[in-house]
């Protein structure tokens, strides 16, 4: 092995630890964040009943709307890790492409969480009906900031690739973007389960 | 409160001129507070060293200063805390009977709060976050943490909630309801202005930069240490950070959720803690003790690795049972996060909660004792060096396993309901804090100074500070215990005469008295030292030190190491000092990263949304939010991140240290 | 040898591993699929089955939780690639302590909580019916 050859590999074994080092602690934050999701859940099960006279969970929720939501919101995260293959490739137009896709469906997903929010804002059941109501706009509501936080990083990201291609320090962001894009759909699994279907059980 | 008011109120939101202090003593502290920015600003004019402290300081990513930085505003915040405890002790000591003291009830109630609030988040917190700075890369034989920009960011929100806790003495006024803040208490209805606020987001902030703080050290103690350096050859110093950063990363999210939903009930009328509209305000306390109790690790631990690191050095001996202190460690970690019920016995929850929590509590006291223990072995036929770190650890031992038994004692849930909330609480936790954290700190202060100076702090004087200190410590709160034995609360602003507390609570003004001396003998001693620096060279090794961080010249270069050193055993630099291992590698060019100010920029949007958050200037909210943000994008958009050193450059900066040296 | 080269050369077996699209590309559309499909399978039975289902509720919950938790794993493995990766699994291993410290978190508190509220704090339809108890006596 030559001198040159040496270094470059060093080179390119330093950058590679570099960009580990980075995902690893990405993913520690993705854990805490874990813990913030964990937190809301237990406060929502605390208060699910405590209706105040207001609405509960069954009377307000429509089941196949929310399957709408969870649905759009699955594919987005297939579609998302399509993108990251095609980045993996080399492939830029694919790329922007299922990004794009990814960022169709998460814009969908928000605006269909929005509708319902306005949709029950409107019929006087807002976030200061009752302690229920507080925990589930909040619970619901920090999941789709995370959300709308993924939708303008997916701007930006497309933004970056279009301008610079696909290069080191793309990938990295990238994988970086769609553990959090799949983390998010993660923790709407528990939404769905806990406050929609088991919501819609306790009449 | 109506729609209009909330979302598009006046430009200025609820701030008015009104807010501005207007009793005496608040007007007297808000002089003081602005004094201290005001004289920085004068002196920085006058010398000309503006542009100084915005390349050296505001804009560095060198986690040295970012560490001494910390440890700077801690002290100041310090300052601050004991001006509060001198009112809050003059108060107890005189208010009695007909005498009413110094201090109405609600000044009182946010003194005391305020007190409890900047010790924890800023001066506790702001020196372990200094130290872990200032000595985890250099132990674990790093050049840099792992994300740089992330601590620096870290620091500067840390910064930015301790302006907004300060601000809230210029304007308006602060949380009158105990360091935690508990609702219905805390809610709007019952605390209308906005003090609340004030701790809500200063908190909140604070802890957004513990968590990104707590991210950098976990990953950098995991992914940078040097080749060879297993897990299981750390020192432990750095395996303790470990512990506590796992606490920090995975505790501190439970306190922004919760502060997060305090202020959502505050500001837009929801129901979570309130006492009517559905609300259950037990999930606060829930919450916030969740959070509250590693909270308690997360400060002791750091400390607990200072002390075997100066045990084991003062003692010239290895540490003893390195292994199970480790364990120790993270049987800690994990109970930790199982005890936190005991804050609330009282409550109400069934017996068989109270006995699960009351157990649990009883068993962190297990691998606490390992500790002790090991320490106490260490020191058993060492050649012992009883300089100043050594005497503060002596005294954590005593103080400590005082303070600790008491609180086995209140780990009993029957006994607890007799000494809930009362100064038998206060002393234990006092005990606890002070010695396990500030005098650990203190130690590590006097410890690892001559590493970043390179000249040793007084001795004479730091003796003198020391017997101060814990005279006036004791004094000060072995009445409380006695005290609450009495049936004295916590938080009283005023009592009947006819209980006889009066002479305790004088005792324990007296000891306040001491604590003062031994703080200005402490500043004597940093003036006496800086005046003596140059007799009092102390080279880089000036205790005889066992692990990495010794190795470096005094002050170590900005990239730490020039050449990373091998590893094999624990206590690396002992080692190498006894093989007489001298490294003739060549030097290799090294990456630093570029100061940049986008992390101060970060925190001051976090500082103008925290601020326009308490007065409700919704405009100033969104500005604060998109100064963040665009600072965020701008950063992840640089492709050039860090700055090279040459080789030829390393090479001239070691041999200046070795003229220097032989100058 | 030289310990510092032996260790770039094995890094860079490993570099040279991620960086083969060709390897890398197969495996993981492989995984994406399984998880997509696997994920919606989980999602249409969790919801049919909470339709359709008339019965035992406690049962019910049981199995909701289940397919929740199943599909959470699977998640975990084929999208985020959790074991996935070169030791020592330091992914692997703080996700494991996430779920230690978000189960003691969530169980805890539902634990004190449910204690609490039997005790000392009735839910509002558990007033509404007490108080219907009352009145209709």
């Amino acid at each position: 092995m030559t001198d040159m050859t040496l270094t470059k590999s060093k080179r390119q074994t330093e950058q590679l630890e570099q960009t580990n080092t980075a995902v690893l602690g990405f993913w520690l934050y993705l854990m805490t964040d874990c813990v913030l999701f964990a937190s809301l859940f237990a406060t929502f099960v605390v208060l699910r009943h405590n209706t105040f006279g207001g609405p509960s969970g069954a009377q307000l929720f429509s089941l196949p709307y929310v399957l709408l939501e969870t649905l759009v919101l699955l594919s987005s995260s297939f579609t998302n890790g399509l993108a990251l293959l095609s980045a993996q490739r080399k492939q830029v137009r694919p790329t922007l492409i299922w990004l794009g896709v990814t960022f169709m469906l998460g814009a969908t997903f928000l605006g269909l969480e929005l509708s319902e929010f306005h949709k029950f804002v409107a019929m006087g059941d807002s976030w200061r009906r009752s302690g229920f109501l507080s925990a589930y706009y909040t619970l619901v509501g920090t999941h789709g900031a995370h959300i709308s936080v993924g939708l303008i990083w997916m701007v930006v990201m497309a933004l970056y690739i279009y301008k610079h291609g696909l290069g080191r320090l793309s990938l990295k962001r990238l994988r970086m973007l769609s553990l959090f894009w799949h983390f998010l759909d993660v923790v709407w699994i528990f939404i769905f389960t806990i406050v929609y279907l088991f919501g819609a059980l306790h009449a | 409160m109506n729609h209009s008011f909330i979302y598009f109120g006046g430009l200025l939101g609820k701030l008015s001129l009104k807010q501005l202090p207007h009793d005496p003593l608040t007007i007297i502290g808000a002089v003081m507070l602005i004094m201290v920015p005001i004289t920085a600003a004068i002196v920085l004019t006058l010398t000309k060293r503006w542009k100084w402290l915005y390349r050296e300081w505001l804009t560095t990513q060198d986690h040295k200063k970012i560490g001494m930085m910390y440890i700077i505003v801690a002290i100041l915040m310090g300052l601050r805390g004991l001006a509060d405890v001198v009112m809050i002790r003059t108060q107890q000591a005189v208010a009695s009977g007909h005498a009413h003291g110094i201090l109405s009830a609600s000044h009182f109630q946010q003194i005391v709060s305020a007190h409890g609030t900047i010790m924890i988040f800023f001066v506790a917190m702001g020196l372990m976050f200094g130290l872990i700075n200032l000595i985890v890369p250099l132990q674990i034989g790093s050049r840099d943490v792992a994300f740089p920009f992330l601590n620096a960011t870290g620091f500067w929100l840390f910064f930015a909630g301790m302006a907004l806790v300060n601000v809230s003495l210029l304007i308006g006024d602060f949380s009158a309801t105990g360091w935690l803040a508990y609702p219905p208490l805390s809610e709007l209805k019952y605390s209308p202005t906005v003090g609340v606020d004030y701790w809500i987001w200063s908190l909140e902030i604070a802890g957004i930069g513990s968590l990104l703080a707590g991210i950098n050290f976990i990953v950098t103690i995991l992914k940078n240490r040097v080749r060879g350096m297993k897990l299981m050859l750390m020192p432990l110093f750095s395996w303790s950070v470990l512990g506590s950063m796992f606490l920090v990363a995975f505790a501190f999210p439970i306190l922004t959720v919760t502060l997060t939903l305090l202020a959502l009930d505050r500001s837009f009328g929801m129901h979570f803690f309130t006492a009517g509209g559905g609300g259950n305000m037990m999930m606060y306390v829930n919450l916030i003790w969740a959070w509250g109790h590693p909270e308690v690790y997360i400060l002791v631990l750091p400390a607990f690795g200072v002390y075997s690191e100066i045990v084991a050095t003062f003692s010239r001996k290895r540490l003893f049972g390195y292994s199970s202190m480790v364990y120790a460690i993270w049987a800690i970690v994990i109970l930790s996060f199982i005890v936190w019920l005991h804050h609330f016995f009282t409550m109400g929850a069934a017996p068989d909660v109270n006995a699960f929590f009351g157990i649990m509590t009883m068993i962190i006291a297990v691998p606490t004792g390992v500790k002790l223990f090991n320490w106490l072995f260490t020191m058993y036929r060492g050649k012992l060096n009883l300089k100043t770190p050594m005497l503060w650890f002596i005294a954590f031992v005593v103080v400590f396993t005082i303070g600790g038994m008491a609180g086995v004692l209140m780990a009993v849930p029957p006994l607890d309901f007799q000494f809930h909330n009362s100064l038998f609480l206060v002393a234990h936790f006092h005990m606890m804090i002070v010695s396990g954290v500030l005098f650990g700190y203190f130690a590590a202060i006097t410890y690892w100074f001559p590493k970043f100076f390179n000249f040793k702090l007084n001795e004479r004087f730091g003796r003198y500070a020391f017997w101060s200190w814990l005279i006036g410590f004791l004094l000060a709160f072995v009445p409380l215990y006695i005290l609450g034995f009495m049936g004295a609360t916590r938080r009283l602003d005023h009592y009947s005469a006819s209980l006889g507390w009066q002479p305790l609570f004088i005792v324990a003004g007296i000891g306040v008295v001491f604590i003062i001396a031994g703080v200005l003998f402490q500043f004597a001693q940093l003036a006496v030292s800086i005046w003596q620096r140059n007799t009092n060279r102390s080279g880089s090794d000036p205790w005889g030190g066992r692990t990495l961080e010794w190795s470096l010249p005094s002050p170590p270069p900005i990239y730490n190491f020039a050449r990373l050193p091998l590893v094999s055993t624990r206590d690396a630099f002992y080692a190498a000092k006894r093989a007489k291992v001298v490294s003739t590698q060549p030097y290799e060019a090294i990456e630093i990263p570029r100061n940049t100010p986008l992390g101060l920029i970060i925190a001051s949007g976090a500082f103008l949304f925290g601020f326009a958050f308490v007065w409700h200037i919704w405009w100033l909210v969104i500005v604060g939010l998109v100064i963040s943000i665009v600072a965020i994008i701008y950063r992840s958009l640089d492709p050039h991140p860090t700055i090279t050193i040459s080789a030829s450059e390393v090479e001239r900066i070691e041999r200046s240290y070795k003229t220097e040296v032989a100058a | 040898m030289n310990p510092k080269y032996h260790l770039s050369s094995a890094s860079s077996q490993e570099a040279d591993m991620l960086h083969s699209p060709q390897a890398q590309h197969l495996t993981s559309l492989k995984h994406y699929v399984i998880g997509f499909i696997g994920s919606l399978i989980l999602t249409l039975s969790a919801y049919f089955l909470s339709v359709n289902y008339v019965g035992n509720h406690n049962l019910l919950l049981i199995g909701l939780a289940i397919l929740a938790f199943a599909q959470f794993i699977l998640q975990l493995f084929y999208f985020l690639h959790v074991g996935h990766e070169f030791p020592p699994r330091l992914k692997l291993m703080l996700t494991c302590f996430m779920i230690l410290v978000v189960t003691i978190l969530v169980g805890g508190s539902l634990w004190i909580m449910f204690s609490l509220n039997n005790r000392v704090m009735p839910s509002t339809q558990q007033m509404v019916k007490y108080m219907n108890s009352q009145n209709s006596l």
